[in-house]
């Protein structure tokens, strides 16, 4: 695996930065969304009056158990899908349609397999009809900020998993839109890979500061890459709590070693216990555990 | 050159294994005395078809085009046929369900009925190849349209690319490797289908040779004709197989190969 590098060192990042702080006014707005799911005369309620306001800049993660409509309520924000209650704003105007204004990763690295590395972040380009040769060089530059700039001629098939999803943020970012949807992205990643991605994603992000809407089940990684975590219930999927994670940036590694991130995950991992997603002890294994006098 | 070298290197066994068996043929004939009618060496084979080679050419032309127009034919219905009912709910409702009864009926017993609808000449012939090499193409071109990964759907709904757009630069290159997978299909069944139409009625053709020699008893030239078919076969699935190769070269089915190649 290639070591990433960013333009944005970590010095030129560091003093500029402190918590949600940063987070500039408004500009996505969930105002009161419900999402139900029809299917053969069952209806599923994927998310029940979910109210959220997403600043400009900032990272926000989603956390919450399998089912909960976190990847429901990105789809709804990118405008993949309508809210069957509510609406979704950007800018004050109601999404009706895909928003064009964004880049996707999803948990796939979703590469086109008839392409090259270079060519699948030239995709993007392609399908909005841009020009080429303005983007060549930028995509380029992508490509070598997120580590493969020796891959841009290779197929997917030939590259790692992890390399893989690397293309595709490269992909999500060629057309340099304000706004990044990334739908458990490292979630296919093994556990190391997963760690050096975040690290890398957290530096690509103090350098273009982009509004980023980050759907995870680790609270881990929630808490040490966002300036704030929503924090869901099981289905229907609600709003339980919206921390603030006031951690110092950069966190790298050393995020983990702080009282900060850990009242964070501690106060987490308290909800989950509270809304039913995790159980401190299961009956069943007390029960295991009473069979042996 | 180098790259025929290493298929010879590649292909070495089958072709002692071939070599060998051709060996004991002909020694067995020999030695066991076993009357010409019955099986003839396979060297009485050589020289008989070198003997008459321009009268086995121009049957084989005949039939060679029958099998090229009839597979060219059902290439170019079946492919946007299949685009269309991958498209479209109504015409998938009512057209699939046809097309599948169709494809259980034995479309070989149908050639008698394309003689006394369109006689004895050449669009029988084109008919029943292309009838054959039809439903493969039509199945696996369905398949192969529909089976599309719902994110790079939604990938491309992002960037608001049109219709146009998403069939030629996600749908189509995706359908590819299907579409061929029916094409070598078709193709090796529309050899098997220009012979048998010319079985039922014709005064050319390699079927119509065939049936010749066979009611001479001239076996080795049966089994001469056999083989003239069978390389004729063999020509228009490897023609398929090479525009595969330069058409998705990215393709698993192609990978394989390339990678043998590299590392013997």
């Amino acid at each position: 695996m290639a070591e990433l590098r960013l333009a944005a060192s970590r010095d030129d990042a560091a003093p500029e930065v402190s918590g949600a702080a940063s987070a500039g006014p408004v500009s996505i707005a969930v105002r009161n969304v419900s999402k139900v799911f029809a299917r053969d005369g069952q209806e599923t309620v994927a998310l029940d009056g979910v109210d959220l306001d997403i600043r400009e800049g900032e990272f926000l993660a989603v956390v919450g158990p399998s089912g909960c409509g976190k990847s429901t309520l990105m789809r709804l924000i990118g405008g993949l899908d309508m809210p069957t209650r509510g609406e979704v704003t950007i800018g004050g105007a109601a999404i009706t349609a895909p928003v064009t204004d964004l880049g996707i990763v999803f948990q796939k690295p979703v590469l086109l397999e008839w392409r090259t590395v270079l060519e699948n972040v030239m995709f993007q380009i392609d399908m909005r009809g841009e020009k080429r040769r303005d983007h060549l060089d930028s995509a380029r530059q992508l490509l070598a900020a997120v580590g493969l700039a020796d891959f841009e001629n290779r197929y997917p098939h030939e590259l790692s998993g992890g390399m893989q999803q690397r293309a595709s943020i490269a992909r999500a970012l060629i057309h340099e839109p304000p706004l990044l949807l990334m739908d458990e992205p490292f979630g296919a990643l093994d556990a190391l890979t997963r760690e050096q991605m975040r690290l890398d994603l957290e530096e690509l992000w103090l350098s273009t500061r982009k509004t980023v809407i980050f759907i995870t089940h680790s609270i881990d990684e929630a808490v040490l890459l966002a300036d704030r975590v929503v924090v869901m219930t099981p289905r229907p999927g609600r709003v339980d709590r919206i921390l603030d994670i006031p951690l110092e940036r950069p966190r790298g590694l050393e995020g983990r070693k702080t009282p900060e991130f850990l009242a964070a995950v501690d106060e987490i991992t308290e909800l989950f216990l509270a809304n039913g997603t995790l159980h401190a002890s299961r009956p069943v294994l007390n029960l295991l555990n009473k069979k042996e006098p | 050159m180098r790259k025929t070298m290493a298929w010879l290197k590649r292909s070495r066994h089958a072709f002692f294994a071939f070599a060998g068996l051709l060996i004991v043929w002909e020694a067995w004939v020999r030695i066991a005395d076993v009357p010409v009618y019955l099986l003839p060496p396979p060297s009485m084979v050589a020289v008989d078809l070198f003997e008459r080679w321009p009268r086995v050419l121009d049957h084989a032309l005949v039939t060679g085009n029958e099998i090229v127009a009839g597979f060219l034919l059902a290439v170019v219905v079946s492919i946007p046929l299949a685009m269309i009912i991958a498209y479209s709910r109504p015409v998938e409702r009512s057209l699939y369900p046809v097309i599948v009864f169709l494809q259980i009926v034995p479309k070989i017993a149908i050639a008698p009925l394309f003689i006394i609808w369109f006689g004895f000449g050449f669009t029988p012939k084109l008919l029943l190849v292309f009838l054959l090499s039809f439903f493969p193409i039509v199945v696996s071109g369905i398949a192969g349209f529909k089976s599309l990964d719902p994110d790079v759907m939604d990938l491309a709904r992002s960037t608001g690319a049109n219709g146009l757009k998403m069939f030629l630069r996600i749908r189509l290159p995706q359908a590819l490797p299907q579409i061929f997978t029916g094409l070598k299909v078709g193709a090796a069944l529309a050899a098997t289908a220009a012979v048998v139409a010319e079985f039922v009625a014709s005064d050319s053709g390699l079927g119509y040779l065939l049936l010749e020699y066979n009611s001479n008893l001239e076996t080795p030239m049966v089994f001469a004709v056999i083989i003239v078919l069978s390389v004729l076969g063999l020509l228009v699935y490897y023609a398929v197989e090479l525009i595969e190769r330069l058409a998705i070269p990215w393709h698993v089915s192609n990978r394989a190969t390339a990678e043998e190649a590299r590392t013997t």
